[in-house]
């Protein structure tokens, strides 16, 4: 590093009409430097690269990039200037090939062969190995985001930003891309690195600014720090891990045999094979890298997918043949992932949407007819102890935040004294403080008797509430073992290496 | 520049404003095709919407506008449940159509026998041609994922040849000296459908689009498969997750609109048009489709919009022979409605922001 400074960002405030996104931010990159903007949630992280990005425009403030004046209105002035950025959700076709994909991001894409060569020798240059004639369809996530880093390398920026490229990774997966990361800066190549997890600003960054509610609350030096200090000044306050209290082991409460099912998603991933059980009072942690076969997997639990009748028992019940209303009947209750359009109906308001799931177990009609008295007062309740904030139990919910929502809705689902309790993803885009008290509450319903199902990307997460641990691979899943003794790397082998990508590193290393 | 925004929560005020934005917006724009027309496009209006209810032939024509109603605001109420759950039956014309004809042809088939059972079971096997009819769609829908909007569409056509057929062959009447179209039920008082009160052109047809507004009324708001008609349409995944049975929907909503515009058909053969002839139908169940949206797919809206396109039927038809109108400039107006009401209707969900500078 030469200390030069590359992007000087200067005072800069964004607001939208009811919350002001960033205030007076200031920080500096310098060349080759890699930089990371840490924050929960809403801290206004992803504002503020989209306006270093050229997506959103700053009210007020100014940049200067190698000290000239920088106010880039569009993402291709951006680009232009050396700034590139991989996005958390990838902008790929699913149905064209990587070449092809690389080439729609171009303003004047070279022909097609000599693109192909191009990208063939980047990503080897860079260990990233990628065959540009593949279907990005037939690809990993990992593979997806490979295609998304190797479109910016293309472009050779001085500046890239990256938002939370490892939660979509596996352990030895994120271990490559670090190592990329790490030859680039080598090179010059300065890089924002957005993330809220804290081991890995550790071992990778320079250098961190630290944001909160819109503004800078810190710099830190991110290898003298330690995590706590980082989280707490993230937080802003001190934080409590879960409690658990040892619960006894009940009898089986779900027992998976066997299962296999056909994905319903075009690109989906089938189950194959997949068997476990889950005891009373046990909570079974479920991890694997996006796109694996965790939808699926809901699916075939909450009955929304069926199967043979004794491929999943509920209390001993064969209940493969169950639909949705029959298996809550039976005493399970389940959370998909996606809040917006499949846990809950968004133009919905917040009462009905009360109803949606909860009406079976909470008796919420009579003879067909809806109690809408009683639907109201369970809205409310669940309000009440999730610390939903709302205006009131007759917003939609898409006018909830994605965290809050996420409370409701998990809320709904452990007020309806369940047996069984299936959850994708529990606290995906929740802060730190909800996201502790949704562990708590599920943690609750597990000692009260329930057997729990979390499937989760957070390994951190799973690691903290399970009791059992297993992978889901390209729609497998692993033996279930338990969570103590398990080390970080067996994890990683579980969750299917690097998928074939290690080989690439070794002709350096 | 202008742009839409997504508004956090959909607009009250625009939920109930875009209907009347909509009829002034048309009332403009039909005024001008009007005065391009030649017309005084005051004078015209005026027929339309002032002239039925309050000017000199209201006694007469205040009647037609129920007759005109009942049938609309009847089919329309049955669309709008399916048309709530994503379900697109734009055929009603068809179901209209047969309803009528299968109903007919009960009563026709026990001539002259006189008896009070008569017309209740002609009303049955009238909702059940429309049934029927609509149960092509939603098989078919259900089994082989075939499109219910091309499918029953289509099956109008099909109806109307065999309308064709009925008048000319097996419903014509013996006694007709070879006359197409069938014996006319205002002469077989049995399986008739009269005017309730004389003047006031309330038949059965009218107390039954009334009911049945009341009942789905209950339903959509009340009652558990309201519910899930709702959901199905606006969120079909949570639908799914909270256990709604995508066939077996499919199969009520298309079911119950089939009936209810065979019920139309109906009161319409047995009332108003007195007898199955060649051009009976008259183009309600398209309409309909008018009703149902501009009602915003809320039966007691559907109520209020069956009667203000009625009075676009009985004023359009008023203009035409009283000031020389095209009877197309009138079918043009009526268009003109939706289209208004599906443009300004973005509103209700949308805000238009302006933007200054860059994009």
């Amino acid at each position: 590093m030469t200390g030069e400074i590359l992007l000087d960002i200067n005072g800069i405030s964004k607001s939208y009409p009811g919350v002001k996104a960033n205030e007076d931010v200031s920080f500096k990159i310098g060349v080759g430097e890699v930089h990371a903007l840490l924050g929960e949630n809403g801290a206004g992280k992803s504002t503020l690269v989209k306006m270093i990005y050229g997506l959103v425009k700053p009210d007020e403030g100014r940049m200067t990039l190698r000290g000239k004046a920088f106010a880039p209105t569009a993402p291709s002035m951006a680009r232009e200037l050396g700034v590139a950025m991989v996005f958390q959700h990838f902008s790929l076709f699913e149905a064209l090939n990587v070449a092809e994909n690389v080439a729609l991001g171009m303003e004047n894409p070279p022909p097609m062969r000599e693109l192909a060569a191009r990208i063939r020798a980047v990503s080897e240059e860079y260990g990233l190995p990628l065959d540009p004639s593949r279907m990005v369809g037939d690809l990993s996530a990992g593979e997806r985001q490979r295609v998304e880093i190797v479109r910016c390398l293309l472009q050779d920026p001085k500046l890239l930003i990256m938002d939370e490229p490892t939660s979509v990774l596996t352990p030895q997966e994120v271990e490559i891309l670090f190592r990329t990361l790490r030859q680039l800066s080598a090179e010059g190549t300065a890089i924002l690195y957005i993330s809220h997890k804290l081991e890995e600003i550790r071992t990778l960054c320079d250098a961190a600014t630290i944001l909160r509610r819109g503004k800078v609350v810190g710099t830190a030096d991110p290898k003298q720090s330690t995590a706590r200090e980082l989280a707490e000044l993230m937080v802003g306050a001190t934080l409590t891990p879960p409690e658990r209290k040892a619960a006894d082991k009940g009898e089986v409460v779900l027992g998976v045999t066997d299962l296999s099912v056909d994905s319903p998603i075009p690109f989906g991933t089938s189950l194959k094979n997949v068997s476990f059980t889950v005891a009373r009072g046990e909570v079974l942690g479920i991890a694997g890298v996006a796109g694996n076969g965790q939808d699926e997997l809901l699916l075939a639990l909450s009955g929304e997918l069926k199967s043979a009748p004794d491929k999943v028992r509920l209390n001993g019940h064969a209940a493969g043949d169950y639909g949705p209303s029959e298996r809550r009947n039976a005493g399970l209750v389940a959370a998909p992932e996606d809040r917006y359009g499949h846990a809950a109906a968004p133009d919905m308001s917040l009462v009905e949407n009360a109803f949606l799931s909860g009406y079976l177990r909470r008796n919420l009609s009579n003879k067909g007819f809806i109690d809408w008295p009683a639907t109201r007062a369970f809205a409310d309740e669940v309000i009440a102890t999730y610390d939903v904030r709302t205006p009131g139990n007759h917003v939609a919910a898409r006018a909830l935040s994605g965290g809050n929502l996420q409370k409701f809705l998990i809320g709904r689902e452990l007020d309806q004294t369940p047996e069984v309790i299936v959850i994708n993803q529990p606290t995906w885009g929740v802060d730190a403080a909800a996201a502790a008290a949704i562990r708590q509450a599920i943690l609750n319903r597990a000692a009260e008797g329930a057997g729990v199902v979390v499937i989760s990307q957070d390994l951190d997460e799973l690691l903290e509430i399970a009791d059992m641990f297993a992978v889901l691979n390209e729609g497998r899943l692993s033996k279930p073992r338990p969570v103590k003794g398990l080390t970080i790397d067996e994890i990683g082998l579980m969750m299917g290496g690097a998928h074939g990508m290690e080989v690439a590193h070794h002709a350096e290393a | 520049m202008l742009r839409l925004e997504k508004r956090p929560t959909p607009s009250q005020f625009w939920q109930y404003g875009t209907p009347i934005v909509a009829v002034l917006l048309t009332m403009i724009v039909g005024g001008i095709l009007f005065a391009m027309l030649g017309k005084d496009p005051i004078a015209v209006i005026r027929t339309i919407f002032w002239d039925p209810i309050f000017g000199e032939f209201a006694f007469y024509l205040r009647g037609q506008l129920l007759v005109k109603a009942g049938p609309l605001i009847l089919i329309a109420i049955g669309l709008a449940l399916g048309f709530r759950a994503g379900i697109w039956n734009i055929g009603a014309e068809g179901q209209y159509i047969m309803g009528a004809v299968i109903g007919a042809s009960v009563g026709l088939a026990v001539y002259p026998t006189e008896t009070r059972l008569i017309y209740p079971v002609m009303v049955i096997a009238g909702a059940l041609g429309g049934w029927l009819w609509a149960m092509i769609p939603a098989i078919l829908k259900t089994r082989f994922n075939t499109n219910e909007i091309l499918v029953s569409l289509m099956l109008v056509y099909v109806a109307e040849t065999i309308l064709a057929k009925a008048a000319t062959g097996f419903l014509r009447n013996p006694d007709g000296a070879g006359f197409p179209g069938s014996r006319n039920f205002s002469s077989y008082k049995a399986a008739s459908n009269p005017e309730l009160i004389a003047g006031s052109g309330l038949h059965w047809g009218g107390v039954a689009a009334l009911v049945t507004a009341i009942l789905v009324y209950i339903l959509l708001q009340r009652h558990i498969l309201g519910f899930q008609i709702k959901l199905a349409g606006q969120a079909p995944r949570a639908a799914r997750f909270h256990g709604v049975n995508p066939t077996r929907l499919v199969v009520f909503c298309m079911g119950v609109s089939g009936a209810l515009a065979g019920l139309a058909g109906l009161f319409e053969v047995t009332g108003p048009a007195g007898q199955i002839s060649i051009d009976f139908n008259s183009g309600y169940g398209f309409t309909a489709i008018i009703v149902a949206f501009l009602g915003r797919l809320n039966p007691i809206g559907i109520v209020f919009a069956g009667l203000l396109m009625a009075l676009t039927y009985v004023g359009g038809e008023m203009a035409a022979t009283n000031l020389g109108l095209p009877s197309a400039a009138i079918q043009v107006f009526q268009g003109m409605l939706l289209f208004f009401l599906l443009g300004v209707d973005v509103l209700s969900n949308y805000r238009i922001r302006m933007f200054m500078g860059a994009k």
